[in-house]
């Protein structure tokens, strides 16, 4: 039981609080100077995997990143909040920029076949998980669904994506920053992975979503249907 | 999408879901406020610094930064004690103590930038930290016996204790040494007297208080004794909590000492080697209190700056007018060149090499800059600041920057007026001249120079 490998992928992402900018040339948004830190979905997911890594149920969880340099800095926050190494696949600046969900995708399959993976852990955009256990060699998941919660049995290996309500996690206390300092970090190329990372997607242009401009207020439903029919809604 | 990140942002303030706040009038927001990235490759930060930096950070802007204007408006900070165990929690509080003794066994400038970015959110909060974790906790590594250091240490660090320092009295401020608390010996110590103006006196478990063994010592800094107090002895009370311009929140008041009986056992250092322990302290206060200034200048920095950039004047924003940009370039370069002197003397002294003028130099130097920064701070605001507090507290940014104002004129007399600082600086200058025995013109004039000063008594005849 104790045997369990958790992997979890860490992503460094623009601070959710900054006011996001367009760059004047419209091929993204800004980076440079711009306060970075690691996607909050993705630490709910390292919270999960440490948590049952101290219930026990887990043995090892290994946290990666993909991209340029900078993302050792998120790798080594996820250490100090109890991750117990770190992989970094070294992508450089313009290329990561590039780098799609299905490359990714293709870096993390690899890796969790070579790191012998039994659990993959993942900020959420898919299946959420609101509670994850381990029972009998299998992994127990529930998930909150429009009716109500979901109960699923998976085989491991498995995919687990982490929704808000899966836990609270911890801040890096400063002993464990300090403790994280001796953890291993290793820096692979995903061409040493037998990855191709070229993208099929070009980005054509970035532009600010549209101004919300005012709405319009009518007296009566009659009013409002006729208003709809004019504007060609219905 | 979108939604996701509006329920992320609900869920960092609070972890029940609560409906979203009203909206506001253009400006602030409530919770969380972005803050300006700090560039540590230019202040030489390791990772691990780095990290700490970030986490604490990160941890404020979360527990801290929605009640800092409720804080300075009512002068009080409600749950001040599940706070400081938060703060325990992430080992911030102990980063001088030695690990075995429940602290986390790092240096000086770990402890600054803890210091900075607390200020940086709450700068009342930021002195209460700096009085605990260094005035006193710092005090008792420096000073402890073994005995000393097992009782106290790890709940200070902890958080379960707050920890408090006393020197100041009504008649003895800059003349410190002047002090009247009596300390009579019979079986213990009995304390008679008053100290004022003590930080955290109100809710301090633990207190160093320093005390007149020998009134009649000539000199008289060979007087005093350096001594523990526990809240709660029998004769030792506090009276009410001052209302202040400035610092508001970091709760403030008179200690009184009524035959308060205090066993031999809990003399910090040595009898009547007290004054040792007191000035030495001072500088190392000095260094981590400079912490303040420089969180003070962030946050006036972190609310100006993206203001200057959204406001309107004259058909364009207001920070593309020149004298605008002046004003940012002046109070950037004065946030960085302090920091690199802060910075660079904390590392030195964990280094082991600690100097009373780059010490006392650091602190006056950051709070002069940090009022100036204040002041264009609120330029940069323009008219807000004179309205009245309720709705000044809708307009987060400038609520910030008024509090970064008021702080800064105690910042700069805390631990010694700038007078006392200058003199701290020049005096060591002095005696590195007067060392001198072939003087060229060059070091004529910067003896004259520097004893010039006015209105400051020499080195040698103070001690």
């Amino acid at each position: 039981m104790a045997e369990l490998r958790a992997l979890v992928a860490v992503k460094r992402v623009i601070d959710y609080a900054v006011k996001i900018r367009v760059k004047p040339d419209r091929t993204g948004v800004v980076t440079d100077g711009v306060k970075h830190s690691m996607n909050p979905f993705c630490e709910i997911a390292v919270e999960e995997a440490v948590r049952l890594k101290e219930k026990k149920l887990v043995k090892e969880v290994i946290a990666v990143s993909c991209g340029p340099a900078q993302c050792q800095e998120t790798i080594r926050t996820a250490l100090a909040m109890g991750a117990d190494r770190g992989i970094h696949v070294e992508v450089p600046a313009a290329e990561a920029e590039r780098l799609g969900p299905l490359q990714v995708a293709r870096v993390l399959a690899k890796l969790a076949e070579k790191e012998k993976v039994d659990l993959l852990l993942l900020g959420k955009q898919g299946t959420f998980a609101s509670q994850v256990t381990v029972e009998g060699g299998k992994l127990k998941v529930e998930r909150e669904i429009d009716g109500g919660l979901e109960t699923l049995h998976l085989k491991l290996p498995a995919v687990v994506t982490a929704d808000l309500r899966l836990n609270e996690p911890r801040y890096a206390t400063l002993p464990n920053i300090m403790k994280a300092k001796k953890k291993k970090m290793e820096v692979i190329k995903a061409g040493d992975l037998g990855v191709d990372l070229t993208s099929k997607i070009s980005v054509v242009s970035v532009e600010d979503p549209p101004q919300r401009t005012a709405g319009v207020k009518v007296e009566t439903t009659e009013d409002l249907v006729a208003k709809l029919r004019e504007i060609g809604r219905i | 999408m979108a939604s996701a990140i509006q329920q992320l942002g609900r869920r960092v303030a609070s972890w029940r879901l609560r409906p979203s706040l009203p909206p506001l009038a253009g400006l602030a927001s409530q919770r969380a406020h972005s803050l300006l990235p700090v560039d540590d490759a230019i202040n030489g930060l390791s990772e691990e610094q780095k990290q700490l930096r970030q986490t604490v950070a990160k941890f404020l802007q979360e527990h801290l930064a929605p009640k800092a204007q409720e804080i300075d408006h009512s002068n009080e900070f409600k749950n001040l004690r599940e706070f400081w165990k938060q703060l325990g929690n992430l080992g911030v509080l102990g980063i001088t103590v030695p690990v075995q003794y429940g602290g986390s066994g790092l240096g000086y400038l770990e402890h600054v930038l803890v210091m900075e970015e607390i200020s940086r959110v709450s700068a009342a909060v930021g002195l209460s930290y700096g009085a605990h974790s260094n005035l006193c906790i710092n005090q008792l590594v420096r000073n402890g016996n073994e005995a000393q250091k097992e009782k106290y240490l790890a709940k200070l660090a902890s958080g379960e204790y707050i920890g408090a320092l006393a020197m100041s009295e009504p008649n003895a401020g800059s003349d410190v040494v002047s002090m009247k608390l009596k300390a009579e010996k019979k079986d213990h110590y009995i304390l008679n007297g008053n100290k004022f103006w003590i930080t955290n006196g109100p809710d301090a478990d633990v207190l160093i208080v320093y005390a007149k063994t020998d009134p009649g010592a000539v000199p008289a800094s060979r007087g005093i004794t350096a001594f523990i107090v526990e809240k709660g002895t029998p004769g030792f009370s506090t009276s009410q909590k001052l209302d202040k311009l400035g610092m508001r929140g970091s709760n403030t008041c008179e200690l009184i000492f009524e035959d308060c009986k205090v066993p031999a056992a809990n003399i910090l250092g040595h009898k009547s080697k007290g004054v040792y322990v007191l000035m030495s302290g001072l500088d190392l206060e000095r260094l981590v209190l400079a912490g303040g200034p420089l969180g003070i200048m962030q946050a006036v920095l972190d609310h100006t700056i993206p203001y200057l950039h959204v406001r309107e004047a004259f058909g364009q924003k207001i920070g593309h007018f020149q004298l605008m940009q002046g004003k940012m370039a002046d109070m950037y370069t004065r946030l960085m060149a302090c920091r690199q002197y802060v910075y660079n003397v904390a590392k030195a002294c964990d280094d082991g090499h600690c100097t009373p003028k780059d010490c006392a130099g650091v602190i006056l130097y950051a709070a002069e800059c940090a009022t100036q920064v204040a002041l264009d701070g609120i330029q940069c605001f323009g008219e807000w600041p004179p309205l009245p507090r309720p709705r000044a507290a809708l307009l987060g940014p400038v609520a910030a920057s008024e509090r970064g104002f008021f702080p800064t004129p105690h910042s700069v007399l805390k631990l010694g007026t700038a007078e006392l600082h200058l003199e701290a600086l020049s005096a060591p200058v002095t005696e590195e001249m007067k060392s001198e025995e072939k003087t060229t013109r060059g070091h004529q004039l910067l003896l004259h120079s520097a004893t010039s000063l006015p209105g400051l008594p020499t080195w040698s005849r103070r001690y």
